[in-house]
């Protein structure tokens, strides 16, 4: 048995600080009344008022109005709501046609293909060889039945950040709405709904150290979006659904405790990872931009080797990431991400990301270096590819 | 450890043996493609006057069960005959090796038909085989047989999933599984039965179907 586990799989999900836990504890023991109207009793106006207060903190982390926030239970749900929502209110006024990349996360890329089983349209955008959406073919794609355009802020495997500016105004031409899934880039990366033209924004906490179940949804004043989740009359008519004044609460707390200093420090972190691995391991390519990328993402393709392998051995030694190989998903099915960036089956299934958080340091990414070296040389000794090359 | 690996599959993975080439093999054999995640090379060395294996070796590029399971042959093939290596199953080898999860049957049945590809090409270039029938249905049927259905660890005809197998003259195969073609498994299966199917000596273009 390893003697430590070292956690390498941040976007997946990350360990809750514990400051976030002590600001959610009175909203389970003391506070747990439902949020009520001004008009109820104390401990529902209490639950009120910090709800009301976390989605102010949660709306100025993006340069928003409160208004213009709703939680939901996390990014998934937020994804499916700008999807869905934006497709019943224009679907039968407007037109059928929505418009996502190839390399979205699941969230949207499967919303999508259950709209097209309802009769919309999707146009499934290329990305080139660093996963950047082209605006030119964007613009090629908006028609007037194009309803929504959906791009990812960057990247849940490679890390590539999309110029969502340029996007924002494209779409902000041709009179489209767009949504953008900023479950990656939330806090790490600049996104201010005053300077960029973005109508829709997907966010969570289980990406920044908060609890899973809570997330949350921008949706700019005046936008046309249906109410999905029938029920009571939460977030301001638009969600049902008792509020999840904990997980909000939390999510706040997380929200206030990223510093741009912990963000220069992953990308330091990441840096190192990157050149160590490239130079130090032959026969190995770099999947996304150099540094056009999160600053918590490092995801590497090892030739000749298959990850799930790769992962065991790692899991053997201690360490926790996560491949796009294949034998990993739950649909055996390689990274479309990977294949989406014009990436072969081996690429796919030799791919290893390392995403990293607030807990990791220097020398734990010295270790696995250290340990990704000897692993995959013993792993390409077995193996029947790649033996002309080298 | 949290894996649904037993003991033995961990130890075979850690520690495989019989790795490697055998330079002029009597015998050889690749199955799979990097399109499946995962490949096999067996190498095979045959005494003549016994007709025995008297050595084995295999190359792996592929997951933990994968690299186990070729391990595993190696040990249960070396000394025996090559009608007896030809009738080790798939249950042999995972029961060697303690049990396999249903969900990566696929990845391990390779090295068993990597054994019995090595021992054949070996039985081709010593003119033991017969002549090449045509493709019918029921050879078909038999390919088939080998794709498993992920979610049972059973393969495609057992679990009743072939719905219609059709040949035409021109040498197109039509294979229709009853399945939702947004299924989890769609396109994986698809891959799995094209890569089944293809190579056999007459048939030209392979189409897979789905029933919704």
């Amino acid at each position: 048995m390893p003697e430590r586990r070292i956690y390498l799989d941040n976007a997946a999900a990350t360990r809750l600080d514990e400051q976030v836990l002590e600001a959610m504890k009175p909203y389970f023991f003391d506070t747990y009344a439902v949020a009520t109207s001004e008009f109820a009793y104390t401990q529902g106006i209490e639950a009120r008022e910090a709800l009301d207060e976390a989605r102010g903190t949660l709306a100025k982390a993006l340069g928003a109005n409160p208004e213009e926030f709703i939680f939901t239970s996390g990014s998934t749900e937020s994804s499916n709501m700008a999807m869905k929502g934006v497709a019943l209110a224009l679907g039968k006024k407007k037109g059928k046609h929505i418009i996502v990349s190839k390399i979205e996360d699941f969230p949207v890329l499967h919303s999508a293909r259950a709209l097209e089983r309802q009769s919309f349209q999707i146009t499934y955008l290329d990305v080139d060889n660093e996963g950047f959406v082209n605006l030119d073919k964007l613009k090629d794609s908006i028609s007037d039945e194009t309803i929504l355009v959906s791009i990812q802020h960057a990247n849940q495997e490679i890390g590539t950040i999309q110029d969502i500016i340029s996007i924002g105004h494209v779409c902000r031409e041709k009179g489209v709405l767009f949504h953008t899934d900023a479950t990656h880039t939330f806090t790490r990366i600049p996104l201010d709904v005053e300077k960029i033209p973005v109508d829709l924004v997907t966010v969570s906490a289980h990406t920044i150290h908060g609890p899973k179940g809570i997330g949350g949804l921008y949706i700019r004043k005046g936008t046309q979006i249906a109410k999905w989740m029938d029920g009571g009359f939460q977030e301001f008519d638009l969600r049902a659904g008792l509020e999840n004044i904990a997980g909000a609460v939390g999510f706040a707390k997380a929200v206030e405790l990223v510093t741009p200093a912990e963000n220069e420090q992953l990308q330091a972190i990441r840096d190192h990872a990157i050149n160590r691995i490239l130079a130090e391991i032959p026969d190995t390519t770099l999947n996304g931009h150099r540094w056009k990328r999160l600053p918590q993402n490092v995801n590497i393709s090892f030739h000749f080797v298959e990850g799930e392998s790769i992962t065991l051995h790692l899991d053997m030694h201690g360490f926790a990431v996560s491949t796009g190989s294949a034998c990993f998903s739950r649909s055996l099915q390689g990274s479309h991400v990977i294949y989406g960036i014009g990436g072969d089956h081996e690429r796919a299934h030799g791919s290893i990301r390392i995403t990293l958080g607030r807990y990791n340091t220097m020398e734990e990414v010295d270790a696995v270096v250290q340990t990704l070296a000897e692993v995959v040389k013993e792993l390409r000794d077995i193996s029947p590819l790649g033996k002309e090359e080298r | 450890m949290k894996f649904p690996y037993s003991e033995t599959v961990l130890e075979h993975f850690r520690h495989p043996r019989n790795v490697g080439k055998i330079e002029d093999a009597d015998g050889k054999s690749m199955e799979g493609s990097p399109a499946c995640g995962d490949m096999v090379a067996v190498y095979i060395r045959v005494d003549s006057n016994t007709n025995t294996l008297s050595d084995i070796k295999f190359e792996s590029y592929g997951c933990a069960s994968n690299i186990a399971t070729g391990s595993i042959i190696t040990e249960l093939a070396k000394g025996k005959t090559l009608d007896e290596a030809k009738k080790i199953t798939w249950k042999e080898a995972s029961e060697a090796l303690g049990g396999l999860p249903k969900i990566k049957t696929h990845c391990s049945v390779l090295a068993i038909e990597g054994l019995r590809s090595a021992i054949q090409s070996y039985e081709e270039r010593h003119g033991l085989v017969k002549e090449r029938t045509p493709t019918t249905v029921e050879i078909v049927r038999k390919r088939l047989k080998k794709v498993m259905n992920p979610i049972t660890g059973l393969d495609l005809v057992r679990t009743n999933l072939v719905k219609d197998i059709k040949l035409r003259d021109d040498g197109n195969v039509r294979v229709v599984v009853d399945l939702p073609a947004n299924h989890q498994f769609a396109s994986a299966m698809r891959e799995e039965i094209m890569e089944k199917i293809e190579p056999l000596w007459d048939v030209k273009k392979v189409i897979v179907e789905f029933t919704e």
